[in-house]
């Protein structure tokens, strides 16, 4: 049994603003790639739920699965078995800025509003806002490669906040990021979401990161991809990576992780 | 949800981003413009170099006094091309082959691009037809002349049908490079941001494929060229008079001196028109951040 909704198309009669409508939902989701028996179980019977509004970070070690999960909320693939739910407007942030070189970073930006159906006057206006928001004023008119890597994946967080998206799907984006720049790219996105209503999953290898961004870090195991543990994230906003309770949940929950490997490897 | 922090993080906030705004300030761009008469000289010296050396050794070649009744020195020649040059029978000429060599490859990159994205769009199309477009390019083009000489007769279309036939395989493999090598990150960017079929076609896969295309451009414009003179030097049309009449006519004549200088005006023709397109090239290259300086 399988099947895929993507429901709210959002184009016309949008919700009210300030309504939270982005859920994800995974029920029993499994997949497989290949078949016979070279087939590889990339997920195993994952249930998982990104209530509206929440920050859920997805964490495991490398070949959990991770990036297969948010590919299939994207709908980029298909679930071999289980049922994928999603409603309201999916964007989708990659660990490379993944930025079209012959535009400018306004020019990205407007691009999303242009898949949208915005006219003119009203991308100009709107990739300029959401370039003030991610602190990159004056900066429109540069290209993707006279950005440095910070900058370059802060207008790619502009362009997906262009789709307009209630579900931002997060694929290790600070991955490639210097730890002082991916500091700051955490601020900025805490001060994005406290604006907008956003459903958020994320996904990283990076516990502290995790523990430091979530609402909720859910543990994946490797191959297959299982959820192994969940641990709410009681630490008030806002916090710092390097703070004493993030460090404190991030140990216990690498102590998960670790259990698990060694589970894994006998 | 995360409440809004600004009121107690935005300051340190603030300073943390300047300070790293600071550390990941790209090199200013110094060079433009204000040493351009060196820059030019810099990209000058070469050429210019380049030219003195094949007159020195075309001057001593001369001076050694081999085959010294028939061939030229420079000096000779560049005054018979000086000549020429004040008569109005070579720019009639020089006229005329510009004229067929634009209305060619201008066909020939329509009929290149709308194949290329057919080939490019259209999988069984693509199985059929995509080794036929790399076949047709090795083939000769001055071998076509016959045929097309026996099918339009000796005239301007079957010039016309041969450039088309050396420069549209280029041009047309140019565009379905272009196109299967757009990154896969940025089809699915393109995808996730709503982009599909034509939107996803003009605003992604076309401007991607940009590069590769004016690549095949250039390769084109070199066979356009090539097909073009072994054409005027097969198809002679009476009245007509283009580089590769005169160069023809010189022949029957013997004339050695006008035909080396029509063939150095081919040659510079040659050069400036793919001049063009390297510059081109080089533009797309720097505003997409491909050059290695950047």
């Amino acid at each position: 049994m399988k099947s895929v909704t993507v429901a709210g198309q959002r184009l016309e009669a949008g919700p009210v603003k300030g309504e939270v409508t982005g859920t994800v939902r995974l029920a029993g989701v499994s997949k497989v790639f290949g078949r016979g028996s070279s087939a590889v179980r990339a997920l195993d019977q994952i249930s998982l739920e990104v209530p509206p509004g929440e920050f859920t970070c997805l964490i495991g070690a490398s070949g959990c699965g991770k990036s297969t999960l948010l590919n299939l909320v994207a709908a980029l693939e298909e679930p071999t078995s289980g049922e994928v739910t999603v409603s309201g407007r999916v964007a989708l942030m990659f660990q490379e800025p993944a930025l079209f070189p012959w535009l400018t970073a306004a020019g990205n930006v407007e691009l999303a509003l242009r898949a949208r159906g915005l006219g003119r006057a009203e991308r100009r206006q709107g990739a300029m806002e959401l370039l003030d928001t991610v602190h990159l004023t004056g900066f429109g008119g540069k290209r993707p490669h006279q950005l440095s890597g910070g900058m370059r994946q802060r207008v790619a967080l502009a362009r997906a906040l262009a789709q307009d998206a209630d579900v931002l799907l997060m694929d290790e984006p600070f991955g490639a990021l210097d730890a002082m720049t991916r500091d700051l790219l955490h601020d900025e996105l805490d001060r994005v979401c406290a604006g907008r209503q956003l459903s958020i999953l994320f996904v990283t290898h990076n516990v502290r990161e995790a523990v430091r961004l979530g609402d909720r870090v859910v543990v994946l195991s490797s191959r297959p991809g299982r959820v192994i543990d969940e641990f709410a994230v009681p630490i008030e906003h806002p916090r710092r990576i390097d703070s004493a309770p993030v460090a404190e949940l991030a140990g216990r929950i690498t102590d998960r992780l670790r259990e698990e490997m060694s589970h894994a490897a006998r | 949800m995360p409440p809004g922090d600004e009121q107690t993080s935005l300051p340190a906030y603030a300073e943390r981003l300047a300070w790293l705004e600071a550390q990941e300030a790209e090199a200013p761009p110094e060079q433009r413009g204000r040493r351009l008469l060196t820059r030019a000289w810099a990209a000058l010296w070469p050429k210019v170099l380049a030219i003195a050396i094949v007159l020195a050794v075309w001057q001593l070649i001369h001076i050694s006094g081999w085959k010294k009744d028939i061939f030229p020195g420079p000096g000779a020649t560049l005054a018979n091309l000086w000549d020429q040059l004040r008569t109005g029978l070579l720019w009639h000429a020089i006229g005329t082959t510009a004229e067929r060599a634009v209305i060619g490859f201008g066909l020939a990159v329509v009929i290149g691009a709308v194949v290329g994205a057919l080939v490019s769009r259209i999988a069984p199309l693509r199985a059929a037809v995509g080794s036929l477009i790399t076949g047709l390019q090795t083939m000769p083009s001055i071998a076509w002349f016959p045929f097309a000489i026996i099918l339009f007769g000796i005239n301007t279309t079957a010039i016309l049908f041969v450039i088309v036939l050396g420069a549209a395989p280029s041009v047309a493999n140019g565009l379905i490079a272009g196109v299967d090598y757009t990154p896969p990150l940025l089809l699915r960017a393109g995808r996730m941001m709503g982009l599909r079929r034509l939107s996803l076609y003009r605003y992604l896969i076309l401007p991607a494929s940009l590069p590769a295309f004016v690549a095949g451009l250039k390769q084109g414009w070199a066979f356009a060229w090539r097909s073009l003179m072994a054409g005027e030097l097969l198809v002679i049309i009476a009245n007509q008079p283009s580089l590769g009449v005169l160069l023809s006519t010189d022949q029957d004549q013997a004339d050695m001196e006008s035909a080396t200088a029509i063939i150095i005006v081919i040659l510079v023709l040659g050069i400036i028109v793919h001049t063009l397109f390297s510059l081109a090239d080089r533009a797309i290259r720097r505003r997409w951040g491909l050059t290695g300086t950047s």
